[in-house]
């Protein structure tokens, strides 16, 4: 067969089988991927992987066969990776006996297996799971430049933008193959050209846009184009301190499921918006005023999709993408200021924050009385994946709140801004 | 009366089966999902969100779309479904092929002993022409004909 992809001797040797049928296999798949996408060479990567698939979810039982594949082939990947998080955690999101039969028996029933088998693979610990690996106290952070081979669209799209690495928006498994060969099929955001601005975005807000609605209204237009923001960095100022990582990374989670963004640059702000300035935005680019009309009009296009629609909220999840450091501390400062107004102990509706394993636990180490505080509220701290936990038949009937817009998209939970959901989880509907 | 569209063979094949058209983007996890997790022999669609697909049996068709859309999980749901016996036979995009739909049909091409043809940038004509239920012929080099 013939293919278009420029190869070295090297890996034309590990396609014609020298190190083994099931590498051949692997290198068959991304030579087959690359071709599909224009790709004219494979491209060494510089940082450890990111892996989407963290669930043991039954339909893909062909999946943990073709693991086991790898596993007996003795392929690892050159550097312990991290991956997404975990679908259940019965101790922190408690579930119906129901919900945890389908869980357990029908939805996730692989979960255990599935981890043995990433572990033989080169998962970097037991608590490398969640969506934000490149937070410092997980340790996954790559540098500008880096060539990644990662799946997980938020973080995606937060290490091309915000550190200035290198990925494309994968999908599952093609990011093992990659990390399991150090390489990559060099193709669009691997690219200086690939990285150009087709969007022109101006911000005209009177104030700073919820993260989360920007994203949207950005995504929902540019789709796959990579956007050039102007006007945002009078809010933001030109610092990328650990509040504007924050909102970058809920605003680019956004960009990624509401479109699918895999980089952005904000002007006078993003490592290659400031390197490079305007001379990143492509002569043709198209013009997107975001002004307050349109981000109430983006925000009011949303759908209800909860069955009965006048429910009264049983769950919100806060953190999707996972909740940093900074934020768990944010979020304790702003339930605690709604009870005091609304003259209240605890949250009515069963909330829960979502952080890295490692967040969590530096949260509860070095912010003991934010972290006792929370508790005192009634609120859960988990490192689930709300998504996933969602994404079956019950959980899904369920009348759930949040604030994530890619929660939102994905599954029939409801959005509000974060004013509005420390309204309704405090008092209990809207 | 025939039409014939050229596209590009992501996957190449020849093969005649009848068309299911979606004319949005199919979300494959929840598409493939249901039929998959009950172990079904064929396909039905399960995604309520797609109305032009839903409850639609999918397996043996070829099924006629811009894109694929969804979780990055979508890759791995079609080679799994291949890998059971249930895709459908063709997917013919009028757009690009997406980087999950890619991954799928390179898996199962690759992985298993059965493939889903795949055929790219077959236009918006292609999908504005195809209805349901029409016959659709495919030939090695990428050209669909639609009868």
């Amino acid at each position: 067969m013939k293919y278009n992809m420029h190869l070295s001797p090297d890996e034309q040797a590990i396609l014609n089988g020298v190190k083994g049928e099931t590498l051949a296999k692997v290198m068959k798949t991304l030579v087959l991927y690359g071709d599909a996408f224009g790709a004219d060479k494979f491209i060494d990567t510089t940082a450890p992987a990111h892996l989407v698939t963290s669930f043991g979810i039954s339909v893909l039982k062909p999946v943990f066969s073709m693991m086991d594949e790898l596993i007996d082939a003795d392929l690892i990947t050159k550097e312990p990776f991290t991956v997404d998080p975990r679908p259940i955690d019965y101790e922190n999101v408690k579930c119906s006996l129901p919900e945890k039969i389908i869980f357990s028996k029908i939805m996730y029933g692989m979960q255990a297996p599935y981890e043995a088998q990433l572990t033989k693979l080169g998962l970097k610990s037991n608590k490398s799971f969640t969506c934000t690996c490149y937070m410092d106290e997980v340790g996954n952070t790559p540098k500008f430049g880096d060539i990644l081979s990662w799946a997980e669209s938020s973080a995606v799209v937060y290490a091309n933008s915000v550190i200035g690495a290198r990925c494309n928006r994968n999908s599952g498994i093609i990011e093992l193959f990659g990390a399991i060969l150090g390489k990559v099929p060099c193709f669009d955001l691997l690219t200086d050209e690939g990285r150009q601005s087709k969007w022109i975005v101006e911000i005209k807000t009177s104030s700073l846009p919820e993260a989360q609605i920007l994203g949207s209204a950005i995504g929902k237009k540019v789709m796959e184009d990579v956007p050039y923001v102007k006007g945002l960095d009078k809010f933001l100022g030109n610092d990328i301190n650990d509040n504007v990582k924050s909102y970058l990374k809920d605003f680019g989670a956004a960009t990624a499921s509401n479109g699918a963004v895999g980089l952005y640059h904000i002007e006078g702000l993003t490592p290659e918006a400031v390197a490079s300035g305007t001379d990143i935005i492509r002569s043709d680019a198209k013009v997107y005023v975001v002004d307050d009309a349109e981000i109430t009009r983006v925000k009011d296009s949303y759908p209800v999709m909860w069955k009965n629609k006048d429910a009264k909220p049983e769950r919100c999840f806060i953190g999707c993408p996972h909740l940093s450091y900074n934020q768990l501390g944010t979020w304790v400062d702003k339930f605690g200021m709604e009870l005091k107004l609304q003259n209240k102990k605890k949250v009515v509706v069963n909330t829960i924050f979502t952080a890295a394993p490692e967040v969590i636990d530096r949260f509860k180490a070095e912010n003991v009385k934010a972290y006792n505080t929370l508790l005192s509220y009634g609120i859960n701290l988990s490192a689930i994946c709300p998504l996933m936990y969602m994404n079956n038949p019950l959980a899904g009937k369920r009348a759930v709140i949040t604030n994530s817009n890619k929660l939102r998209t994905y599954t029939a939970a409801r959005y509000c801004t974060d004013d509005e959901i420390v309204k309704v989880a405090v008092q209990g509907g809207f | 009366m025939s039409k014939s569209f050229k596209g590009r063979p992501v996957i190449a094949g020849q093969i005649s089966c009848e068309a299911v058209v979606s004319r949005q983007g199919v979300n494959t996890l929840a598409t493939f999902q249901k039929s998959a997790l009950m172990k079904k022999k064929e396909v039905l669609s399960s995604d309520q969100n797609n109305p032009d697909i839903f409850e639609k049996n999918l397996t043996g068709k070829a099924l006629c779309l811009p894109q694929t859309i969804g979780s990055t999980t979508g890759g791995m749901v079609l080679f799994s479904v291949c890998s059971l016996g249930i895709a459908p036979s063709a997917m013919l995009f009028s757009q690009p092929i997406d980087s999950l739909a890619a991954a799928g049909v390179i898996l199962a091409d690759v992985w298993t002993d059965s493939k889903i043809v795949a055929i790219d940038n077959l236009g918006d004509e292609f999908l504005q022409y195809v209805k349901d239920g029409m016959k659709v012929s495919v030939a090695q080099d990428g050209t669909v004909t639609v009868d």
